[in-house]
């Protein structure tokens, strides 16, 4: 039983480390959370369903949609919240996207309905056993594209010039640009970047659960904030190792407590961390 | 004297005003908290409930919400003295979340479905009324010891401690009062609407009362309530807009973001010497 946990908390925690890397990625570099991010990640699945259902393409166009969709939309928020206010106050981007997060979620209530939808899965149900342990068809593909996709960009993070480029301006905007660096262009970048992963990571929930609704980036949004507390902002491993973590947590939460207290562990331990180490547990001195 | 619907409207406007206000006083001593929701709700049960179970008067159950929420404020502002800006936004979140998934898993206090039946005894006079003492309270503030001290705090902390301000003190005193006002507003709509339940009092609500302060100015303490009349006039005016009404105003943050992010109402907006230059038209005088 706990090992099927454990297989199960390793599939929503792939997910969860995904949205959260796009937090992180965001607040790395500027300093400010996205607020719409949750709805990219919404919005990701929904545009692998619109290319499944309408489009009649099979799952792994689904997700690459999802992704460029996702990755469009991110950079459409950059420059209408981030670039014209960032350096106006803090506080200004942070509204905008938080306006932005109503105007996306009522919009996809009007345009998909306010219910869930049922997401076509055409993967055929079949499981695994490995030792202890109970796996699905799906849960292997999810595991696969999440890690994979995770490896991918911790190589394009740390070994190609671009990604160096990003780690520089995350450690100073100012001084990146004194050196050369396209700041505009990499900001861009790093939205499109940290929009596609969301909004993969939404096709992915998408297909472990089975449905989809307008407002399941609400919550989702909401845990990606407390990941990179957990895992420290801007810190790429603590998202990854938060996003794991959270989600083998709330599902021995679900499984060993009552299901309706699981939103609040994820925040009762953010809670507990932020108070003893106030920038999260990786994390460094906030901006 | 008015008719019911506007009534109503007028005594959400009152109470969300000294939301809006419960708000700006604990950003006043720079600590933004997007959980105040929470506080709201402390009052509201505290209140609905020792009226429903011990029979309490109006006076007492309002005056006991309120000091249940400011325990909880000094509850949660001590701790959370050392989170910074973005940092102390999310733990006051967070506290928000679990409040609310506390109250929905309590049968006690009516779980999900929350408590029925809260008599109905706030009107327009009581609201307004504590409503006008706050506001002859901030503006008193402004001058005031504690006032410059928040102000100091908020503009920089450390400079405050060593010019001798207790920033401790001053910080946790604004948490608590912030959540004390929260609770008492929190209380007199419980006994407004007769029906609460957790879902009153999520984080959209506590977001919603940030707005109010963002949206008003966050720079006097006529912003925030010129902020909750506008936000709560809204959806009532946006009504013909039926299902595209949050469209628009998801939508409005993003453009007044744009355009006056400080808020509507600036410290010059109310300053009598920016209008009289402008309306004398003097020098390179521009509209506050």
């Amino acid at each position: 039983m706990l090992a099927q946990q454990l297989v199960n908390g390793l599939t929503l925690g792939s997910t969860y480390a995904l949205v959260a890397l796009g937090f992180t990625l965001v607040f790395g570099i500027l300093g400010m959370i996205n607020f719409a991010h949750g709805e990219i990640f919404m919005l990701g699945a929904y545009m692998a369903l619109l290319l499944v259902t309408v489009g009649k393409l099979g799952i792994f166009w689904a997700l690459i949609g999802g992704m460029v969709g996702a990755a469009i939309l991110g950079m459409l928020i950059e420059r209408v919240s981030f670039r014209p206010l960032r350096k106006v106050s803090i506080l200004a981007p942070l509204i905008s996207t938080i306006g932005l997060s109503i105007f996306l979620r009522s919009l996809a209530q009007i345009v998909f309905g306010a219910e869930s939808t049922r997401f076509p899965v055409n993967i055929k149900t079949e499981f695994y056993q490995v030792g202890p342990f109970q796996i699905s068809l799906l849960q292997i593909i999810i595991l696969a594209i999440s890690f994979g996709l995770m490896s991918v960009f911790q190589v394009f993070i740390q070994k190609t010039k671009v990604g160096k480029a990003m780690r520089a301006t995350s450690e100073s905007l100012y001084t990146a640009g004194l050196l050369g660096i396209p700041v505009d262009r990499i900001i861009l970048l790093s939205f499109a970047v940290a929009s596609a992963l969301g909004g993969v990571a939404g096709v992915l929930v998408g297909l472990n659960f089975n449905a989809i609704s307008p407002l399941m980036g609400k919550m989702v949004g909401l845990k990606g904030l407390t990941i990179i507390i957990l895992g420290g902002m801007g810190n790429i491993t603590g998202a990854m190792v938060g996003g794991l973590f959270l989600g083998f947590v709330e599902v021995l939460s679900v499984g060993y407590l009552t299901s309706s207290y699981r939103d609040a562990v994820a925040f009762a331990l953010m809670f507990l961390v932020l108070l003893i180490r106030p920038t999260g547990l990786f994390g460094r001195v906030a901006k | 004297m008015f008719d019911a619907y506007t009534s109503q409207v007028l005594t959400f406007i009152g109470i969300n005003s000294i939301l809006a206000l419960s708000l700006y006083i604990t950003a006043l001593a720079g600590q933004l908290s997007v959980g105040h929701a929470a506080f709201m709700g402390i009052g509201a049960y505290t209140s609905a409930l020792l009226m429903a179970k011990l029979g309490w008067p109006f006076f007492l159950t309002t005056a006991c919400g309120a000091v249940a929420g400011g325990f909880f404020g000094f509850c949660i502002g001590l701790p959370t003295l050392r989170l910074k800006d973005l940092y102390l936004a999310i733990a006051t979140l967070a506290f928000n979340i679990i409040w609310v998934v506390m109250v929905m898993n309590i049968e006690a206090f009516g779980g999900a479905l929350g408590i029925f039946n809260v008599p109905k005894v706030t009107n327009n006079w009581i609201v307004y009324l504590s409503l006008g003492v706050l506001l002859l309270s901030f503006y008193r503030l402004q001058d005031s010891r504690m006032g410059r001290a928040f102000r100091a705090i908020e503009e920089d902390e450390d400079a405050a401690r060593a010019m001798g301000v207790n920033a401790v003190y001053y910080k946790v005193y604004a948490f608590t009062l912030g959540a004390f006002l929260a609770a008492y507003a929190g209380a007199l709509y419980a006994h407004f609407v007769t029906f609460i339940s957790p879902h009153d009092f999520e984080v959209d609500r506590s977001i919603e009362i940030l707005l109010f302060v963002v949206l008003g100015g966050g720079q006097t303490f006529i912003g925030p309530v010129v902020g909750a009349v506008l936000l709560t006039l809204a959806p009532e005016v946006l009504r013909f807009l039926a299902e595209y009404r949050l469209l628009v105003y998801g939508l409005m943050f993003v453009v007044i973001m744009l355009i006056r992010h400080e808020g509507l109402i600036e410290e010059d907006t109310i300053s009598w010497k920016r209008w009289s230059r402008w309306l004398r038209r003097e020098g390179d005088a521009s509209p506050p």
